[in-house]
């Protein structure tokens, strides 16, 4: 079966005004069809850009990237990937349906074509059905976020992209969050890949955390979670996931 | 002892609720009297110090009217007025329409295209720095003397501030939209009709309320230099006739006008711009 995710020495350099900025180096992973994969290390370790790279905003210095077995710009054509964004980015003077309903309009391949899941389902599914004809100022921001993942599961992508989603959002919101984003990735199987800088959010949601060391950006470790599946919020107090928090945690300050 | 209490209790209850009821309207009858009644009693105040300073001093009718005779030329010489308003109302509506939209088509240029931009912006802030009444000669002797020469220095007049914001609304757009309308394929038009265009709407807003009421001043001066009709024309006839009391009149209705020009424009941006909250 063909990954989901292959990156193969993968570095990416920028030009500024000094000196070249080397944000990532020599990276190598591979993400299962399905899978969740937690993204976690220090500010500067380039965890937004390998997002950037697999979603085709940001191109590799060296190595190659392969998404579903295609170039990344393949793969964004066709409307695989969905990224979430750490604002929302609705439009604001769009109300949530069609905000929702963004994706069908712009593109072009897309359009008039029926997706799987209608703009209404999808709202449904992240909990804001009634909601269709309110602005975007009128939501919290945990609303606004939670139709920003609607918009972005709207094409039915393979792999959704999450940076930092729930993290300008209160502890309360973002631990309600989490769970639907988990019930979510169950209920459309689809593969996420998603960067926090919150220890218990990474372990809490992936199956396996990729731990990267900053400066220059770097793979340091890949953890596999060993929980119990599916997961609800209580596993946060167990023993177990304890020892988890405890092991990232030293590995992130060598980090 | 304790059913006693119980009723201070509630009558306390009956009586406090329609007292701050009561407040509450009555200071919300002070808000709309501070909103609508302060400005009247500004704008009182200064006729009746207009109408004191010409008595007391005992001002000659020539040099300034009194508010009064000021009010009897506006009903008396109605018609007149009426009839140099028409075309200084059609130059400065023209001139507004002809300069916003070359300012919105020259804005969408340089944002898509920033060779333009750096090529042309400068000569636009030179050109602009050219005082109106230095511009509007060149504009008579190039375009003649009809309604041409106004339009276009009410255009000129217009141009600058709507350019200049709309630049800068075209460019308000956030990276991250940018990103997902990337991720989504969509196309620069896609990305300009959907992203670039709301997003310049309350930037254009603040340069067209400012235009509405140039673009009068315009109209007005481009009236100064040669011309038999308009509020312009009128202003330097009454005055070469030291007829005050015209004079004065005509003043008031290029300003009447004016004020509902900018009323006008800032009804449309209220109609179009929904999504911004109130306060924000």
């Amino acid at each position: 079966m063909t990954p989901a995710i292959d990156l193969r020495g993968v570095s990416v350099r920028f030009m500024s005004d000094r000196a070249e900025v080397t944000a990532l180096e020599d990276v190598s992973f591979t993400l299962e069809a399905g899978s969740f994969l937690s993204l976690l290390g220090p500010s500067g370790c380039g965890k937004s850009t390998l997002l950037r790279l697999v979603a085709d905003i940001v191109a590799p210095s060296a190595g190659t990237v392969r998404v579903l077995g295609h170039a990344p710009d393949i793969a964004r054509r066709q409307r695989e990937i969905g990224f979430v964004f750490q604002d929302a980015s609705l439009l604001p003077w769009c109300n949530v349906i069609d905000n929702v309903r963004l994706p069908l309009q712009v593109g072009g391949q897309l359009r008039g074509v029926k997706p799987r899941h209608s703009a209404e389902e999808l709202l449904a599914l992240v909990g804001l059905a009634g909601w269709e004809k309110a602005l975007p100022h009128e939501l919290s921001g945990g609303m606004r976020q939670r139709v920003s993942i609607a918009r972005a599961l709207l094409v039915g992508p393979k792999i959704l992209l999450m940076d930092e989603p729930f993290g300008a959002l209160d502890e309360i919101t973002r631990d309600r969050l989490n769970d639907e984003l988990l019930r979510v990735w169950r209920e459309t199987q689809t593969t996420i890949l998603f960067v926090t800088h919150s220890i218990h959010e990474a372990a809490y949601l992936g199956q396996k955390v990729l731990m990267l060391a900053a400066r220059p950006g770097r793979v340091r470790e890949l953890v596999t979670i060993d929980l119990p599946e599916p997961r609800a919020l209580a596993v946060r107090d167990t023993q177990a996931f304890g020892a988890i928090a405890a092991r990232l945690r030293a590995v992130l300050e060598t980090c | 002892m304790a059913s006693g209490i119980g009723l201070a209790k509630i009558s306390l209850a009956q009586s406090e609720t329609p007292d701050r009821r009561a407040k509450w309207l009555a200071a919300r009858r002070r808000a709309a009297w501070a909103r609508f009644g302060l400005p009247l009693v500004g704008a009182a105040t200064l006729l009746i110090l207009w109408w004191a300073v010409i008595y007391l001093f005992k001002v000659k009718p020539f040099i300034a009217p009194a508010p009064e005779v000021v009010a009897q030329t506006l009903i008396a010489k109605f018609d007149v007025l009426a009839s140099n308003l028409l075309p200084t109302a059609i130059e400065a509506v023209c001139g507004f329409l002809v300069g916003n939209i070359a300012a919105i088509v020259i804005a969408t240029l340089f944002v898509h295209r920033k060779m333009l931009e750096l090529a042309f912006f400068p000569l636009v802030v030179l050109f602009n720095s050219v005082p109106v009444v230095a511009k509007a000669p060149i504009l008579v002797l190039l375009l003649g003397n009809g309604m041409a020469p106004k339009i276009a220095i009410a255009a000129v007049v217009c141009f600058f501030p709507t350019l200049v914001n709309m630049v800068r609304g075209l460019e308000a757009v956030s990276p991250q939209s940018m990103e997902l309308m990337h991720v989504l394929s969509a196309s620069r038009w896609e990305i300009f009709i959907r992203l670039r265009l709301p997003t310049s709407v309350p930037y254009l807003f603040s340069a067209l309320k400012i235009a509405a009421s140039t673009a009068v001043v315009g109209a007005i001066v481009g009236e100064w230099i040669g011309s038999q009709e308009g509020i312009g024309a009128l202003i330097i006839q009454a005055t070469y006739n030291f007829d005050s009391a015209l004079l004065y009149a005509t003043v008031v209705c290029g300003s009447v006008f004016s004020v509902a020009f900018f009323l006008a424009v800032r009804l449309a941006e209220r109609l179009c711009v929904r999504w911004i909250p109130k306060g924000a």
